[in-house]
């Protein structure tokens, strides 16, 4: 799956666009996100955190597959 | 208005005049004159805004310049407000400019915002935009949204016919979004000026009625890649339960949003006789060894019950011997009255002797 990580997701994930190979069964984003911040704990940190599909924003019961594109976006408040 | 000012507006299909009369009466606040507030008034300023209500306490430090490119290197330690309304009625004295010398807050922002047709968040921090947000729902107005980080910029147009709102992109409040806002990270200049910009031409869809308002999406852009992503952002109704403002918006509690004087700004004002209360938060032990001419002696942990010694009419001035005390009590003071014009010395005295 396509991750691309904005703001300050990207500092943690180390860039922009990244390749996760899921596997071939579809899940949650619920459970996606659980695989994420295992790999990424201080995801974990942001206590706001939206989720893209396809360039739509989703809830967490949206099913994601390996060929969807998934997007991280943590506010950001610089002016 | 001067039609041959804005000719090359008016001959634009689709536009013509209603459009440029559309703009001459409308009223648009821009609520941040930073890096995104400053161009963004530039350029609404230019296309014949009529009013233009311009709201920061801040004053202009060297390290704003290369972002925030109407001001000078002279102007360093001079408020933000007083500076850009000269220099945009210089540009356009056709505008009128409604200009306010403070923060938005819980207590003026619903009188301040009521007077415009539409509020361009070119704001730095959470507080201020989930107040916005609010402030707008209650209201009804329509408000840009634009926001920044190192190389990249967001955008929506946000409370548009019911559309999404502040809180859809980013569901929570103030109190718990503990993303930092003291973005120590840095920020390319040219950056905000794109992104002010593109919540200028916004504004001027939404007001003119050409186009379609990024209304419904969220567009980011990183300049890095120059890629853009157009996201679709559904309206959750729930959001647009708002009845009252909250309580209070927390000033974030980090060392950017104390307004700070740097040692070069603070010793011009010296030299210019400026008056100003020096507030030396330091021991008493400490402060009878060295101090500054003129400064008064409140420790710290006095500083909370001994307010009233403080003459809030002039600009204060927080001192300690290397800067963290002083961020300290400038926020104590500005927590108890935003309105209040406290500044923490940069560095501390071991800056300035």
């Amino acid at each position: 799956m396509k991750i691309i990580s904005f703001g300050i997701t990207k500092d943690i994930t180390g860039s922009l666009f990244m390749d996760l190979d899921m596997g071939e069964k579809p899940i949650s984003i619920a459970a996606f996100k659980e695989l994420l911040f295992k790999k990424y704990p201080a995801l974990m940190d942001l206590k706001t955190l939206s989720f893209a599909v396809n360039n739509a924003y989703t809830n967490e019961d949206t099913i994601v597959n390996n060929q969807d594109e998934l997007a991280l976006i943590p506010p950001v408040s610089g002016g | 208005m001067n039609e041959s000012r804005y000719s090359k507006q008016i001959i634009l299909k689709g536009f013509g005049l209603p459009a440029q009369q559309l703009l001459q009466d409308s009223k648009v606040l821009i609520v941040g004159l930073g890096g995104l507030g400053t161009p963004c008034a530039q350029y609404l300023n230019g296309a014949g805004v009529g009013t233009i209500g311009l709201i920061d306490a801040d004053i202009i430090s060297l390290s704003n310049l290369p972002r925030q490119t109407l001001f000078d290197e002279a102007e360093v330690g001079l408020f933000k407000v007083d500076i850009l309304s000269k220099k945009l009625a210089k540009q356009n004295p056709g505008t009128h400019f409604i200009c306010y010398n403070e923060f938005l807050t819980a207590v003026n922002a619903l009188a301040i915002i009521s007077g415009y047709d539409i509020v361009v968040d070119a704001s730095d921090n959470f507080a201020t935009r989930y107040l916005v947000n609010d402030s707008c729902l209650l209201l009804n107005k329509p408000f840009i949204y634009g926001a920044v980080h190192e190389f990249e910029g967001q955008l929506s147009v946000l409370n548009f016919k019911a559309g999404p709102t502040y809180r859809c992109l980013f569901p929570g409040n103030a109190e718990i979004s503990n993303i930092p806002d003291c973005n120590d990270n840095g920020i390319i200049g040219v950056l905000p000026a794109l992104i002010g910009n593109y919540q200028a031409i916004e504004a001027i869809k939404i007001i003119t009625g050409i186009g379609e308002p990024l209304s419904g999406y969220l567009l980011i852009i990183d300049t890095l890649t120059q890629s853009h992503f157009k996201i679709a952002v559904s309206t959750n109704p729930e959001n647009r339960k708002i009845h009252q403002l909250l309580e209070s918006y927390l000033t974030p509690v980090c060392n950017r949003d104390v307004p700070l004087i740097d040692a070069a700004t603070f010793k011009n004002w010296q030299q210019q006789k400026k008056q100003m209360q020096l507030i030396d938060v330091r021991t008493v032990e400490e402060f009878t060894n060295q101090c500054l001419p003129k400064a008064k002696n409140i420790p710290l942990t006095e500083l909370y019950t001994r307010q009233s010694e403080i003459n809030f009419k002039l600009p204060v001035i927080t001192i300690c011997q290397t800067g963290v005390r002083s961020n300290s009590a400038a926020l104590l003071l500005k927590t108890e009255d935003d309105q209040r014009q406290v500044f923490s010395l940069l560095g501390g005295l071991q800056s300035i002797l």
